[in-house]
């Protein structure tokens, strides 16, 4: 049966709705959920179920991503105040300062900057990057790429939405509790976050922090277990593996992940609430004296392991990390390729690398802990360990470059963020293998050139990443394109200014500068790069009210962005072949799928894409 | 919109390595090294940082100059390719030969400065105690026993001899701690309920220096301020000192010298 490919044009008016029973076909039978049939055919649902306890994944994705944009603001805002700080230490905060701290004038507090830093990072990976990559373009895009009506589990869905919203409230109000937010750094190492007197955020603040944790760790639990059932059993018929888009597989790949390492992290944030609450012994070791006395905990409890925290904590968040650059890795690699009007080079490599990322991301916990305390013969197995996981992103940049080799590329908005994703997680990939050595990590462990390295990882490349997709998948987001212009405008600031404020930090931890300090220039070995710091702060600060750009085009682009139809880009995907927006079941016709998802530039059409869906004789 | 995004890769690969090559006489570079093991660490560093920058330039220029050779308009389709099995072949080979040459290369080192079983013969000069927020220096005193009356506790000052292994023993009080002197290339963590054994020793030409000692792990409010100093003697004025210490704590701190 041949199925004629769906013309592209832009202003191709959409058919509204979509035929049930065509959604239905495509569940094959496999709908985990009857309710999900049931919805299918009355349409009309009230407003709460449809946009607020939604279960369409389209909902629950946008969901993910307003709350993710709204996260973003907050943590970048904490940034400033950061940057403020480093940069003019204990001088009178422009803004918020008079407002904040009457009683000194309006400088900052050492213990307001340890929540500071603490919080910027805490928001930042539980309520942005990761919500945004796995919440937001997981749900989005894993059934449409597959070619799915809905997620496998569409209520437990849901679920993972409402269930990061208790988080939320637990870390927004630990704001506001006695003692303020935690401030024991978003790596919480016990006993500065389980003994009360250790520390002002160390009161109610870390407790509630802990509970933020568990709570969007249950999120993230229900996305995954959700991802991983879709992809395997909910794809279009003729979608094998090994025709998945490379976004797909990373989606997949960071589910397991989530699968395999969350249930780790609520088990240490339980049982550091215990030691906090209940002063169990897990964490809190015999005979501290902490502010001149001995802890409320010390009685009840001892021969604690500050070091377990930190195995079990880095067990969780070292695969967290990859968590936070795969799916980056695999939206931008579709991304590449559609603007670039070519096939990826090396799918298979480009799959297999991600999941040998996936494998050896579990045995490399142990290079955050080289300066721990632990026995140094651990610490050279996994230095070797993490030489060699730099080896599949190598293999992904080289493959990243040969999709750009011969290419026709067209730089939108959504390619030149691709870009910039590889320009950047080079110089994140590349400053990392200082650190994997570890003689070289004796010197600049928790220094700013881990900083500067974590940041061109996670601002470099998944924060372009993201943008990349907004842009990319905008179009199918909301029926409109986001403004072009305003688009590049915002890129090219965006990239001069994020390099500006993280390449600078390399200089500053090469010079030694620890990370976590509210006053670098308390040691003299410092007190020269103040200068340096300014320039840094004021970068930041210039990247910061750059995105300005970013949310005027976003927002007036869902209202005032030029209508386009199924495929604006000339893609390949299946998620192409959906109206833009796809309604309630996505798909209004059956699929089926005959090609790899890269076909472009195939010699077997006139056209330079050949859609998966589009059988050639 | 072309030649701007070449010029910005060129930019930053540009300008990425000159940071790097003007950042010594900027001061933004690794502070003197010290120690025996210091310049080892250093050639370590100086052996990945050659590579990493042969790397840097290789792919951002091979981006830069795609970027401005694939995106001029062009009707035509690109190169119909899926990939290359040779060049898979070798773009894997190689740089995981150089990744694990790289971690070979830091073995020995590693293992010289932190097996246990590589610790100086030399008796511990000190316990190193580490407290929210400040440093004690903990000295056996005259009789070389610690733990006695007249052990000499020195706040804040770490008095060590030059030219002579010197072992010392980390603890904390109550929360994590570091002790890191960048110049020695010297960062541990200070745990409590551990005693962890350490060692350093500086060339006799860094003597007559004192060295500031940072807290590298964050302890509290206060980390930014738990600043403490290493006084680096040759051994005659580091007796000398001592001797001074010893006595006054013989004189139960009536002549207090300090």
């Amino acid at each position: 049966m041949s199925v004629p490919p769906i013309p592209s044009d832009a202003d191709a008016p959409e058919p509204e709705g979509l035929n049930p029973r065509a959604a239905e076909g495509l569940r094959k039978g496999q709908g985990a959920e009857g309710s999900v049939h049931i919805e299918h055919d009355h349409h009309e649902l009230s407003f709460i179920r449809k946009y607020i306890f939604s279960t369409d994944h389209k909902v629950i994705g946008l969901q993910f991503m307003f709350t993710g944009l709204v996260m973003l603001g907050l943590g970048g805002a904490l940034a400033m105040a950061i940057r403020w700080q480093l940069a003019w230490p204990w001088t009178q905060v422009p803004v918020i300062g008079e407002l904040l701290f009457p009683a000194t004038g309006g400088a900052m507090s050492p213990e307001f900057y340890t929540m500071l830093f603490t919080m910027h990072g805490t928001i930042m990976i539980f309520f942005v990057i990761i919500p945004m990559l796995t919440g937001a373009f997981g749900n989005f895009l894993i059934p449409l790429m597959i070619g799915a009506p809905d997620m496998a589990f569409p209520r437990l869905n849901m679920i993972g939405y409402w269930a990061m919203v208790p988080g939320l409230c637990c870390a927004l109000a630990s704001f506001f509790v006695e003692g303020g937010a935690a401030a024991a750094g978003w790596t919480a190492y016990p006993p500065l976050s389980t003994i009360e007197s250790a520390a002002p955020g160390s009161l109610t603040g870390q407790t509630l922090w802990l509970l933020a944790l568990t709570f969007s760790g249950v999120s993230s639990m229900a996305g995954a277990v959700n991802y991983a059932t879709t992809v395997v059993k909910m794809r279009a018929p003729g979608l094998t593996m090994m025709r998945l888009p490379l976004t797909i597989w990373a989606l997949f790949i960071s589910a397991l992940l989530q699968l395999f390492a969350l249930p780790v992290l609520t088990a240490v944030s339980i049982e550091q609430i215990l030691d906090r609450v209940a002063h169990t012994g897990f964490f809190t070791p015999t005979n501290l004296v902490v502010n001149q006395m001995n802890p409320e905990g010390a009685v009840h409890a001892a021969g604690g392991q500050p070091l377990l925290w930190q195995h079990l904590f880095w067990f969780y968040s070292h695969p967290a990390v990859y968590i936070m650059v795969v799916p980056a890795m695999g939206m931008a690699s579709d991304i590449l390729a559609t603007h670039a009007r070519k096939p990826i080079f090396g799918y298979k490599p480009m799959a297999y690398s991600m999941m040998s990322i996936a494998g050896l991301g579990f045995i490399v916990w142990g290079h955050h802990m080289f300066a721990s305390g632990m026995n140094p013969a651990l610490g050279m197995t996994f230095m070797v360990s993490t030489m060699l996981i730099a080896l599949p992103s190598a293999i992904k940049v080289f493959n990243w470059l040969g999709t750009l080799w011969g290419a026709r590329i067209q730089l939108t908005s959504a390619m030149l963020n691709a870009i910039a994703f590889v320009a950047l997680f080079i110089i994140g990939g590349l400053s990392g293998i200082w650190m994997a050595a570890t003689p070289v990590d004796i010197y600049i462990h928790d220094t700013y050139i881990i900083v500067a390295h974590f940041h061109y990882v996670v601002f470099g490349g998944s924060m372009f990443a993201i943008w990349a997709a907004i842009y990319h998948w905008f179009p199918k987001m909301f029926g409109r394109v986001m403004d072009e212009r305003l688009g590049k405008i915002h890129f090219v600031g965006s990239f001069i200014f994020a390099n500006c404020t993280f390449y600078m930090m390399h200089q500053i931890g090469l010079a030694g500068l620890m990370r976590r300090t509210a006053d670098p220039y308390a040691y003299e070995v410092y007190a020269h790069l103040q200068p340096l710091n300014e320039f840094i702060s004021i970068s930041a600060f210039c990247l910061f009210l750059w995105q300005f750009f970013f949310v005027f085009n976003f927002f007036t682009s869902i209202f005032r962005g030029k209508r386009v139809g199924r495929n604006p880009w000339k893609g390949t995907t299946l998620e192409w072949e959906a109206p833009s927006p796809p309604g309630h079941g996505n798909f209004d016709r059956e699929l089926h799928v005959y090609h790899g998802p890269y076909e472009y530039a195939s010699p077997l059409v006139e056209e330079d894409y050949l859609p998966q869906t589009r059988k050639v004789d | 919109m072309r030649l701007l995004v070449t010029l910005l890769l060129v930019l930053l690969s540009v300008l990425g390595v000159w940071t790097f090559y003007t950042a010594e006489e900027n001061g933004w570079w690794l502070v003197d090294a010290v120690t025996t093991y210091a310049p080892e660490i250093d050639d370590l560093f100086y052996l990945i940082l050659w590579l990493v920058t042969f790397f840097f330039i290789a792919t951002e220029g091979a981006l830069a100059w795609f970027v401005f050779k694939y995106s001029k308009k062009d009707d035509s389709k690109a190169v119909y390719s899926h990939g290359n099995h040779t060049l898979e072949l070798w773009w894997t080979l190689i740089p995981a030969g150089l990744l694990l040459l790289i971690a070979f290369k830091q073995m020995g080192t590693w293992a010289d400065i932190k097996y246990r079983k590589n610790l100086p013969t030399e008796a511990p000069i000190a316990h190193v105690w580490a407290s929210q927020f400040d440093w004690r220096i903990q000295y056996p005193g005259a009789d070389g026993v610690f733990g006695t009356w007249d052990d000499v506790e020195s706040p804040h000052l770490f008095v060590v001899p030059a030219d002579e292994n010197v072992v010392f023993i980390l603890h904390s009080r109550d929360v994590l701690h570091s002790f890191f002197v960048p110049e020695f290339r010297l960062k541990q963590d200070a745990v409590p309920g551990m005693a962890i054994p350490m060692w350093f020793n500086v060339e006799p030409e860094h003597a007559d220096r004192t060295y500031d000692l940072i807290c590298a792990e964050l302890c509290g409010w206060g980390h930014y301020k738990m600043a403490g100093r290493v006084e680096v003697r040759t051994r005659e004025g580091f007796d000398e000192w001592m001797a001074e210490q010893e006595a006054n704590v013989m004189s139960n701190g009536t002549e207090d010298q300090s």
